[in-house]
């Protein structure tokens, strides 16, 4: 168990990992344009809560590729959304910030810090109300607890009893402002505290991500309220490709990296160093097909413009 | 019947037949609603279905976002448009652009309601016509609501839509009293011809369309003419047909809005107009519109900033004179 465990979460790292450095390649090279953010170093939250999450909704911030990945999107459809093309996710109209698929109950991808967490709540509402008590996972980050979306939120999911499990990925930064030049608290979980049961795990650690995210949807789902949790975790890219990331010390990114989650699995003695080498070969293939799929793919047709504003008008609505 | 009763009926309706439909607010269930259009559906649907919010409208507009993402078809209600600037982000970013940046993916069956316009002596935060601010936002669709008619058809319309919808009300039209034949047929996509003319078309919408009403025998006599009166309905998209279709006809028109005239919604209906039907024309055309300032508190400083039936008369009249009729 522990060790297919292992495997699946070593490919999914492995394949959030390759894909987004692939991205950062092509971003450089101009195939891809707009805002693009990376989620290196943050794979073990990312995986790690996707996967305990198993069938659930799942609501993630701008990003979001390494989620969509492992919520099971295949990466062709992801690469072709950052390259703007007609076979992207999103049909090339949503980008790296817009990845959606409601079909596997993952409904983004939001641009707009904080904005997501009530579109969870209100999910969870719907669920309960039909009786589908599946659970609701929001992620998003440290500084999108200072909004009132956030307190908004707590207090509803609260007073309401929702499933809904608060993920707050705490990286540190919010894009070049450490969180104690933004935050009253800076252990985050003290936030939601009042509110719901509350705790702070690691975050470089996958195991301690999927177990703690694994007991708190039996928790949410079973008492029907919700909870909250605080993974500390660190990017290792500048927030975004535009930002030049001068605001962290050399010394201070070197730190970080030592406790990275990909070479942590590999030092578990879980993997075998053949599985190691067959996914690394594996994940590289795929992504190169994504890639080369998703520049081979055309441009959405310019009558494109115009679909998906409204739905058809149908007869049947009217008097 | 009261219009606040028509909307009440039609949300009623609904409910009724869809198990889906769910409306959310603050004071909507157990209070029964600001307006009292709410009244009645705590008792009859229960807190589930009814459900009272806290005061925090970027979420209640967030969480409907939320609950038609999972199945449901939600009316969130805003007390009132001015307390919706809190929840523009909701509804600009999110309610507006859901669908076309998943590739139309994302499907949002939703209502936002609210009552707008200058109602009396709320001063300037209490007090405005904000449609132009919605109207202007590609993927919503705005519907207004002059009478029983559009209040009843049109949020039925609205409910049953699987696009998202801003629908406004005007807070001094729910104790107004307007027929409801059931039986009338009413397209909520389309403007609405309340009388035929021959030589003037008078465009509004909301409580405009009354004001307006009210002069229009006296603009006849006046200047001896035959006027034909539009309630624009829908401010997005607009039904431009049937508005060319009139101008084309009696080649005047005027246009009577009582939101401020800079960046007021009439801007957008004489534009459109004018790249249809420049030619057809045989006047400037006219705007009578609120002025350019907050509404102040004072009651006859209040009338001044808004456009009366007096003034409607008046205006229309003069330009008349001016322009050869
Ligand atoms: C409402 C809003 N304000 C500002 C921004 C610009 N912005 C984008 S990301 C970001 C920082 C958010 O930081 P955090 O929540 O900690 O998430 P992280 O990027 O660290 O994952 C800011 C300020 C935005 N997108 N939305």
């Amino acid at each position: 168990m522990e060790q297919s465990l292992a495997e699946k979460f070593y490919y999914f790292m492995k394949l959030g990992r390759v894909f987004e450095l692939r991205a950062k390649e092509e971003y450089m090279k101009g195939n891809i344009g707009g805002f693009l953010h990376l989620a290196i170093g943050e794979e073990a939250v990312h995986v790690g809560a996707t996967i305990a999450f198993d069938k659930g909704d799942i609501f993630v911030h701008y990003r979001d590729h390494v989620y969509a990945l492992a919520k099971g999107i295949d990466p062709k459809y992801l690469m072709a959304e950052l390259f703007g093309k007609k076979t992207g996710i999103s049909k090339g109209k949503g980008g790296s910030m817009h990845f959606y698929e409601p079909s596997l109950n993952f409904y983004g991808g939001n641009a707009i810090v904080g904005a997501h967490i009530p579109h969870s709540v209100g999910m969870a509402y719907a669920r309960k109300f039909k009786g589908e008590n599946t659970g609701v996972l929001v992620a998003f980050g440290d500084g999108a607890t200072n909004a009132g979306n956030f307190y908004e939120s707590l207090n509803l999911a609260s007073l309401w009893k929702l499933p809904v499990l608060f993920l707050c990925e705490n990286n540190y930064y919010a894009i070049g402002t450490r969180i104690d030049r933004a935050s009253a608290i800076t252990d985050i979980y003290l936030k939601a505290k009042p509110y719901m049961l509350s705790k702070q795990i690691d975050g470089m650690d996958i195991f301690e991500v999927y177990k703690a995210v694994k007991e708190a949807k039996e928790y949410i789902q079973e008492e029907s309220k919700p909870y909250f949790i605080e993974a500390i975790t660190y990017r290792y890219e500048p927030h975004s490709m535009s930002d030049t990331g001068n605001y962290r010390s050399v010394r201070e990114l070197e730190i970080a990296k030592s406790k990275d989650p990909i070479e942590k699995l590999k030092k578990s003695g879980l993997l075998s160093e053949n599985y190691i080498n067959y996914i690394d070969n594996l994940v590289e293939k795929e992504i190169e097909e994504a890639v080369e799929f998703a520049k081979n793919s055309p441009e959405p047709e310019e009558i494109e413009l115009y679909t998906d504003v409204f739905c058809e008008v149908c007869k049947n609505v009217l008097p | 019947m009261f219009y606040r009763e028509a909307l009440n009926l039609a949300i009623d309706e609904m409910m009724e037949i869809d198990e889906s439909v769910v409306i959310l607010g603050e004071d909507v269930g157990f209070y029964g609603g600001n307006y009292k259009v709410t009244e009645g559906l705590y008792a009859k649907y229960g807190e589930k279905r009814v459900i009272d919010t806290p005061i925090a409208e970027n979420s209640i507009v967030g969480i409907a976002i939320g609950m038609a993402l999972g199945g449901l078809r939600p009316i969130a209600e805003i007390m009132t448009a001015n307390f919706a600037m809190l929840a523009m982000d909701q509804i600009v970013n999110n309610m507006a652009k859901l669908r076309y940046m998943s590739g139309g993916k994302i499907v949002l069956p939703m209502v936002v309601r609210m009552p707008q316009g200058v109602v009396k002596q709320l001063a300037s935060q209490h007090s405005q016509s904000l449609e132009s601010l919605f109207a202007g936002i590609p993927g919503l669709r705005v519907f207004t609501a002059s009478d029983c008619i559009t209040a009843y058809h049109g949020l039925k319309t609205a409910i049953k839509l699987d696009d998202p919808v801003v629908f406004l009300e005007h807070t001094l039209l729910y104790f107004e009293k307007f027929d409801l034949p059931k039986d009338s047929f009413y397209n909520p996509f389309k403007a609405r011809v309340l009388k035929e003319g021959k030589d003037l078309t008078i465009f509004s919408y909301l409580k405009m369309v009354h004001d307006v009403l009210k002069v229009v025998d006296k603009i006849e006599s006046t200047l001896n003419v035959s006027v034909e009166v539009i309630d624009v309905g829908p401010l997005n998209p607009l039904d431009l047909e049937t508005l060319t279709n009139s101008v084309k006809k009696t080649k005047r028109f005027v246009i009577v809005e009582e939101n401020p005239k800079h960046g007021g919604f009439g801007a957008q209906i004489v534009s459109s107009i004018l790249e249809e039907c420049f030619y057809n024309l045989d006047a400037p055309p006219l705007r009578i519109a609120g002025e350019d300032v907050p509404i102040p508190y004072n009651r006859k400083l209040e009338l001044l900033s808004i456009p009366t039936p007096e003034k409607i008369y008046l205006k229309i009249v003069e330009w008349g004179k001016q322009n050869g009729l």
